[in-house]
């Protein structure tokens, strides 16, 4: 029954994706979450607005990935109520995003949990500060409130916090272990604490600046999360930007994923006790970083994506460098991999640490690269490809152990496929412009981005308001999916592999908390 | 163990001449001459997200990597606040992060010395003040340097220590 009425009231939503809204009342609400989960669905986000300067409600949205594409529930509660049917039954990451939402804009779910999320006591109780009548200038006192910890009991349990500043240069969170002994038994994480009010600021924005605040959602993703804002804006103003810019966008983004990579194996090197795999990668980090400043003006491409275009174009010897550099990443990875993997020590504290079964990353819809390494084939650049991807037919990375030694294993895969995505992309660079001008609107539209960053699938639901202005946006990280995952992973390890089993996960702390 | 040896042999010594293009030669041995006669090659530094996106800390990571290798000239990053004599402070400062900042800056000992890294730190950027962000870190604790940039390099950074040893009273 709910399959028939997915088909018949699915309207299309624009998307760089193929995606559809489909509006719902409390019960289909509830009834197609179910048959969503049944039929293999993961559940994106969720996220709510404040309509009543339009028509006196809250609505509630769902977004979720089925096989080849995604689908957007829209819920408008009945005028006076501030209730809607919970998800996390069937999809666990809904609990913690239930919470954000409740502390954000008063919507409750029906059941799940209520301790607050991003809350700590920093503004009043009962002020929800993405309501329409709660001015973005106002600021409050602070008034931290202790957070009640799950306590585990027992012989000689007991507990260790760490954070939310921690020993190295990293964001800031905190995690409550119980342990015996050495063996952790449960681990809490605390996040939040980098929550500076993004969606709210997004609203004082007009659509033209928004790619640069959408950059700035979590600093390692800046392509991917500028070019999920642009892709949405693109598609609500019915724009088809240049092949060329799709092209360039594509190399911003696989540059950014190796960057990353290669960051985390050196750091992975690091925590495991050798040095040397730290050196070594942060000099091919470095390298790639200068030749960044040299292509595109920036270490780091946080403004690089812009509204119908890229920022700068790529000139004929630039292109020769960056082949060549492809090449020369490519022979130095390939020597560190085997070193990696002869390396008995190294391999000793990788194998079997920080598991994360296939069966449980399954249960709790594990997204990106720590899906993929516990078996779970999912990579939107797979399975809804769009423009270039659909002609560069990427080859997905996949690992079905789920330790430490898998997420190593994909990272080292990846970088291989994203170079020799780069030389298809930069062999086959098309003529044309970087930048076409977006057609003004009259109308307010909802639209999504979505883009598979390093981490996994970043989302953007952005909602104009004619002519120029951002009524409402929405950002979602996929380490909202797997912070708890790491939960699991970590239970019955020994306190001091956290630090690795951590860092084989890398998740963005200042990307959850928005 | 041999392929690690030679690797290491192969790749050579990468550490560059401090601050590279754009400083004098005079200015680069005039930061190494401050830097060891205020901190006697010890100059010891502590890092706090305050609210950062993660952006600043991907480049104060690099300044350990082998080109800039900090640590080459006595300069390096500690676990904790009591043992430091440099805050490096990055972010708009978050509401939930005002407190843990100020303990930080309360725990460290007499003489310090706090840098603000990065656009947000030194204005609030483009989060700006509002319901979570206070926005700089000056309106939180005391700031005696600010280096801009979003991120800044690690050359930006490496200046602004600099800065940090001229406001230092010998």
């Amino acid at each position: 029954m709910p399959h028939q009425f997915l088909t018949r009231e699915g309207t299309p939503l624009p998307s760089n994706v193929t995606a559809q809204r489909v509006m719902v009342d409390n019960a289909q609400w509830t009834a197609i979450a179910q048959h969503l989960h049944d039929t293999g669905a993961c559940l994106l986000t969720l996220w709510g607005t404040d309509d009543r300067d339009r028509n006196g409600l809250f609505r509630i949205y769902a977004a979720f990935l089925i096989s080849k594409k995604v689908i957007v529930l829209q819920h408008a509660l009945p005028a006076g109520t501030t209730v809607y049917p919970a998800l996390h039954r069937w999809f666990p990451v809904a609990d913690r995003l239930q919470r954000a939402v409740y502390d954000l804009l008063g919507l409750e779910a029906d059941s799940g949990g209520t301790r607050p999320w991003l809350q700590h006591g920093g503004w009043p109780e009962h002020c929800f500060p993405l309501r329409r009548d709660v001015s973005a200038a106002t600021t409050y006192p602070s008034h931290p409130r202790p957070y009640p910890f799950v306590p585990v009991t027992g012989d000689g349990v007991h507990e260790i916090g760490v954070g939310p500043v921690h020993a190295g240069t990293i964001e800031p969170g905190h995690f409550r272990f119980s342990v015996v002994g050495e063996k952790v038994l449960r681990l809490e994480q605390q996040l939040g604490y980098t929550h500076k009010g993004v969606a709210k600021r997004f609203e004082a924005l007009t659509l033209q600046e928004g790619h640069r605040l959408a950059a700035r959602v979590s600093g390692d993703s800046a392509v991917a999360f500028s070019w999920a804002y642009c892709a949405a804006l693109e598609a609500i103003t019915d724009a088809t930007v240049s092949p060329r810019t799709a092209h360039l966008r594509a190399l911003a983004l696989e540059r950014e994923r190796i960057a990353n990579h290669l960051g985390d194996l050196g750091a992975l090197g690091n925590d495991a006790g050798l040095a040397f795999g730290l050196m070594q990668f942060s000099i091919l980090k470095e390298r790639l970083l200068r030749l960044n400043e040299e292509a595109f003006d920036q270490r780091y491409l946080m403004d690089y994506v812009v509204p119908g275009g890229v920022r700068t174009d790529l000139g004929h010897r630039l292109v020769r460098t960056l082949l060549d550099e492809s090449e020369a990443l490519e022979r130095d990875v390939s020597a560190l991999r085997v070193m990696y993997d002869n390396h008995a020590g190294l391999q000793d504290r990788f194998r079997e640490t920080g598991q994360l079964t296939p069966a449980l990353a399954k249960a709790h819809g594990a997204l990106g690269l720590v899906a993929r390494a516990s078996g779970i084939q999912r990579d939107l650049r797979i399975d809804l490809p769009w423009s270039p991807y659909n002609d560069l037919r990427p080859v997905g990375a996949l690992c079905v152990d789920g330790d430490v030694a898998a997420r190593v294993q994909v990272r080292f895969d990846e970088i291989m496929e994203s170079l020799r995505l780069i030389r298809m992309l930069l062999e086959r660079l098309p003529d044309g412009p970087i930048r076409v001008d977006l057609p003004s609107l009259n109308f307010t539209r909802l639209g999504l981005g979505l883009i598979e960053g390093w981490r996994g699938p970043v989302l953007v639901a952005l909602e104009t308001s004619a002519p120029h202005d951002i009524r409402r946006c929405h950002v979602h990280d996929p380490s909202w999916q797997n912070w708890p995952l790491l939960e699991h992973a970590i239970i019955g390890n020994i306190v001091p592999d956290f630090p690795l089993i951590n860092k084989s996960f890398n998740l963005t702390y200042s990307g959850h908390d928005g | 163990m041999f392929d690690i040896l030679a690797r290491i042999r192969h790749t050579g010594l990468l550490t560059e001449e401090l601050p590279v293009h754009g400083t004098s030669a005079e200015a680069l041995s005039d930061l190494q001459r401050k830097l060891q006669s205020v901190f006697v090659r010890a100059l010891r530094i502590r890092h706090v997200d305050a609210g950062s996106c993660n952006g600043c800390e991907l480049e104060i990571n690099a300044l350990s990597n082998p080109y800039y290798n900090l640590e080459g000239v006595g300069i390096a990053f500690v676990a904790s606040p009591r043992h430091a004599d440099v805050l490096l402070v990055t972010g708009p400062v978050s509401i939930n992060m005002e407190e843990a900042l100020r303990q930080t800056y309360d725990a460290m000992p007499d003489p310090k010395w706090v840098l603000a890294i990065g656009d947000c730190a030194s204005c609030g950027g483009i989060f700006g003040v509002s319901y979570a962000s206070r926005g700089a870190i000056r309106d939180v604790i005391p700031v005696d340097a600010v280096v801009n940039g979003c991120p800044p390099t690690p050359l930006a950074l490496m200046l602004g220590l600099l800065q940090i040893t001229r406001s230092v009273r010998p």
